[in-house]
Parts: structure tokens; C-alpha cells; sequence
């Protein structure tokens, strides 16, 4: 379908686009890549008044690597995660991830903070986030502020972003020694969503687990973590049954809804193995 | 509901065209520039048959508006031959690389878009270049065929043009 109609403005400057979410209110919705934006506007589960086009804004995107984190700009294309060997070396839980959202020719438009700021439980960033413990950068009229992630999921397609603030950067800690991480997801197919899909990052203090992150995607109707999980896992060492623990309190932290995807019982089975197979993998590059 | 007036610049033409806010790049492209080798297949930003490649990047046309395009360098089917076929468009016809040709247009974007960033893709590279892609009559192999064909040639074309 097309379209409902819509008012379009592409600002140059952060400050244009800010007074332009400001006069405009709920009426107006940021265009990023607007890959998921542009299909819900056609089927149109989305018809906003105005779209606030922010791609012609400079210095939003690319990657900067400082000593303390590792600064994505929130235009940053998800193709570009994937050209930049320092990602794969440092950041492999992101790395893994860049691999399998969307594909490749979504890559080439859809933005990272796209992919947080609409806040679909069903997209890949939250999870990788969370688990990151990343702190996001919004600028509003009342100027800037960073958001933790902890903070930001605060229901489905709902963020703590005011309607006039603007994501800008996504700040992850950067990993330090004996560090690891993964993104485990299955899909039915290239292209959809996760039919369940786990975050870990971790650090290994020898063969014992000293600090430990795991979030979950398109198994509940918020991105989450698997605290429980985690609690379980932190300061032992890897054996089958701390393992097996931490994969059922992942299942059981979990609420899937039953869809096209499957049943709520395979969805939660399968996040057990996952979680499983996540925190192993992790493990395994951290101790490289 | 706003009317911009954008420059675009498709298979090296300049064209100055009038659009309304909600119009997709396809559509442009299509209906108001008659370029009708780029296809609509799925219309849900999943299959690729309407892919393009703007400013270098192979895309989903039916995902952009065309009024973000303005400025930009695209390129469709329709400027790939020059005064015999391309190499892929010759490597899809000798590799049998298609059979409704419904999703040629944009497998040919994507596979033209994968060989500029990586001339000797591997078969798995191949595979995942053109993953966005969906041929629902050949099972992809002779898909594949026809882009390592296409490559062989390309990288020859390339050495005759740069002698060592």
C-alpha cells in the first residue's frame, strides 16, 4: 500500500531537527533508515503527520574507540558493523549480530539506532545492548543526557526518549582483559525476525566466570535480561549442570507469545538451549 | 502533505522531477521515469526484486521515499548494458540463471554491488551477498553459476584493461 499522506523535512543540523520534534510533538516520527518505519507506514500501522528525515545530519554516524567505550554513532548503517575488523576482534557479540539482522540489503539502510529506538522486543540491538550495559546519548531542547539501558525498554515499541528528544550515540563499555561475548539467534529464515535469539557478554577470571550479561530477543513484550540467569552463572566455573540451571531460569524469565514462529513451550526450550550455547561460546573467546 | 521538487541522477541521466512526500522510490523510478526493469514483487521490504543501487549501495527501492534521494547516483537494470551485454546479464543468459525472470533485476543489483566490493567472491559469499534476495523458481544454483561466471569474466576484462 502507499502511505497515508505526511509533511516531510530533512534538517541539517541537530539543533533543526530537535525544534522540529518540538513543534511537532507525537504528530512527528524520526526517519533513520526507516526500514521498519517505511513498511509499517505502508501497511499502515503508522501514518504520521510529519516525518523528521535526519540522514542529511552530519556527524551522527561512524564508530569511535576511546579508552573508556566504543561510541556508535545512532546513524550508523548496521552494514557498517560489519566492514570494520576491530568489531569482530573486540565487540564479537556485535559482530555476531550485524551478521544476522535483516539482510544484507536492509543492512545497507537500516541505522543502529533504529534498530533501539523502535524498541521492537523483536530486533537484535536491545538484547546486544543490554547485555553490553550500553548508555545511550538523546539531545532534546532541554539539552543533553545519557539514558542507561536498563532505563530505556519501557514497553513494546516504547522508549524512555521524550517525543522531542533524538537519539545520537550508543556508548558500549569497553571490554577489558579475559572478556568474551555472542549473539546466538535462530530464524526461520534470512530476512525475519528471531524466533528466539540470546546476548552474552562476559568476563572469565581463569576458568571461573567473574561478571556476567545475558539478554533475551522476541521472547517477551520487552527486551530482557535473564537476571536469574545470570546470578546462577556468576563466579562459578562452566559444568553441564550450572549450565542447565541458568538455561531454565533464562526459559522461565521468559513470556513468548504463541505465533507463526511457534508454540510458547518450543520458544522457551529453545531460549534454554541457546542461553546454553551463548554463554559456552562466550566463554570460549574469552579465554582465547 | 508536502510536494519537493528533487534532482536524481539515474543510469547517468539527470533528471529534475516533482514529488509528493509519500511516493517510494519505485514508484519514481517506474511511473514517472518509466524504468520499468526494476520490479515490485513483495511490496513488504522482503523479497529484493525492486533493488537498486544508490551511491554505491544496493537498496531496497520500495523502502526509501524518493524525495530522500535527492542528490543522489542511482543505478537500475536498464544502465548496465552498454554496446553488448554486461558480464552478469551474459552470465545469467549462458548459466540459465533464471527461469520467470521475475527476480532478475534485483538479484543483478545485488550480484553488481557484491563484485565492486569483493571481485572473487566464494560461493558462501555469494550466497550471503544476495541473501536479501528471494528466486522462488530456481533454487539459487544457477543463480550462483551465473555471478561466479560473471566474476571469471569481470576480473578478465580487468587484467586486459590493466596489463601487468
Amino acid at each position: 500500500m502507499i502511505p497515508s499522506a505526511f509533511d516531510f523535512y530533512a534538517p541539517r543540523t541537530l539543533d533543526e531537527a530537535i525544534a522540529l520534534l518540538a513543534e511537532h510533538g507525537d504528530e512527528a516520527k524520526v526517519l533513520a533508515g526507516g526500514q521498519s518505519l517505511i513498511p509499517a507506514m505502508r501497511f499502515r500501522l503508522a501514518a504520521p503527520a510529519v516525518l523528521v528525515d535526519i540522514n542529511g545530519i552530519g556527524g551522527l554516524d561512524g564508530l569511535r574507540e576511546t579508552n573508556g567505550h566504543l561510541a556508535i554513532g545512532a546513524l550508523t548503517r548496521e552494514a557498517a558493523l560489519e566492514e570494520y575488523t576491530f568489531i569482530r576482534e573486540r565487540y564479537p557479540l556485535l559482530a555476531d549480530a550485524a551478521h544476522v539482522i535483516a539482510d544484507p540489503l536492509v543492512r545497507n539502510r537500516a541505522t543502529v539506532g533504529g534498530n533501539l529506538a523502535h524498541a521492537d522486543p523483536a530486533n537484535d540491538h536491545p538484547a546486544v545492548m543490554l547485555a553490553y550495559g550500553a548508555e545511550l546519548a538523546a539531545h532534546g531542547p532541554r539539552g543533553a543526557r545519557t539514558i542507561p539501558i536498563d532505563d530505556f525498554f519501557t514497553g513494546m515499541f516504547s522508549t524512555s526518549l521524550e517525543p522531542d528528544e533524538l537519539l545520537t550515540e550508543i556508548r558500549i563499555p569497553r571490554p577489558g582483559p579475559g572478556s568474551g561475548g555472542a549473539y546466538l539467534k535462530v530464524e526461520r529464515k534470512v530476512g525475519d525476525y528471531a524466533i528466539s535469539a540470546v546476548a552474552v557478554q562476559l568476563t572469565m577470571d581463569g576458568p571461573t566466570i567473574r561478571t556476567i550479561r545475558i539478554a533475551l530477543t522476541n521472547v517477551s513484550p520487552t527486551p530482557i535480561r535473564a537476571e536469574e540467569a545470570e546470578r546462577i552463572l556468576t563466579g562459578q566455573t562452566l559444568t553441564d549442570a550450572t549450565l542447565e540451571a541458568a538455561g531454565q531460569a533464562a526459559a522461565a524469565a521468559c513470556d513468548p507469545s504463541a505465533d507463526l514462529r511457534g508454540s510458547i513451550e518450543y520458544k522457551r526450550d529453545l531460549t534454554r538451549v541457546l542461553v546454553k550455547r551463548a554463554v559456552r561460546r562466550a566463554a570460549e573467546r574469552a579465554t582465547k | 502533505m508536502s510536494t519537493h521538487q528533487i534532482t536524481l541522477t539515474v543510469n547517468g541521466a539527470s533528471h529534475s522531477v516533482q514529488t509528493e512526500a509519500r511516493t517510494l522510490l519505485v514508484h519514481l523510478i517506474r511511473e514517472q521515469l518509466n524504468l520499468t526493469g526494476t520490479h515490485i514483487g513483495c511490496d513488504t521490504s522482503s523479497c529484493g526484486a525492486c533493488t537498486v543501487i544508490v551511491n554505491g549501495r544496493a537498496i531496497k527501492s520500495c523502502t526509501m521515499f524518493a524525495v530522500q534521494a535527492d542528490g543522489a547516483t542511482i543505478e537500475t537494470i536498464e544502465g548496465l548494458a552498454g554496446a553488448g551485454l554486461h558480464p552478469l546479464q551474459e552470465g545469467f543468459w549462458e548459466k540459465h540463471g533464471l527461469q520467470c525472470g521475475y527476480c532478475t533485476p534485483g538479484m543483478i543489483m545485488s550480484a553488481k554491488a557484491l563484485l565492486a566490493q569483493n571481485p572473487n567472491p566464494s560461493e558462501e559469499e555469494i550466497r550471503y551477498g544476495i541473501s536479501g534476495n528471494l528466486c522462488r523458481c530456481t533454487g539459487y544454483v544457477k543463480i550462483v553459476e551465473a555471478i561466479q561466471y560473471a566474476a571469471a569474466k569481470l576480473r578478465e576484462q580487468q587484467t586486459q584493461e590493466v596489463p601487468a
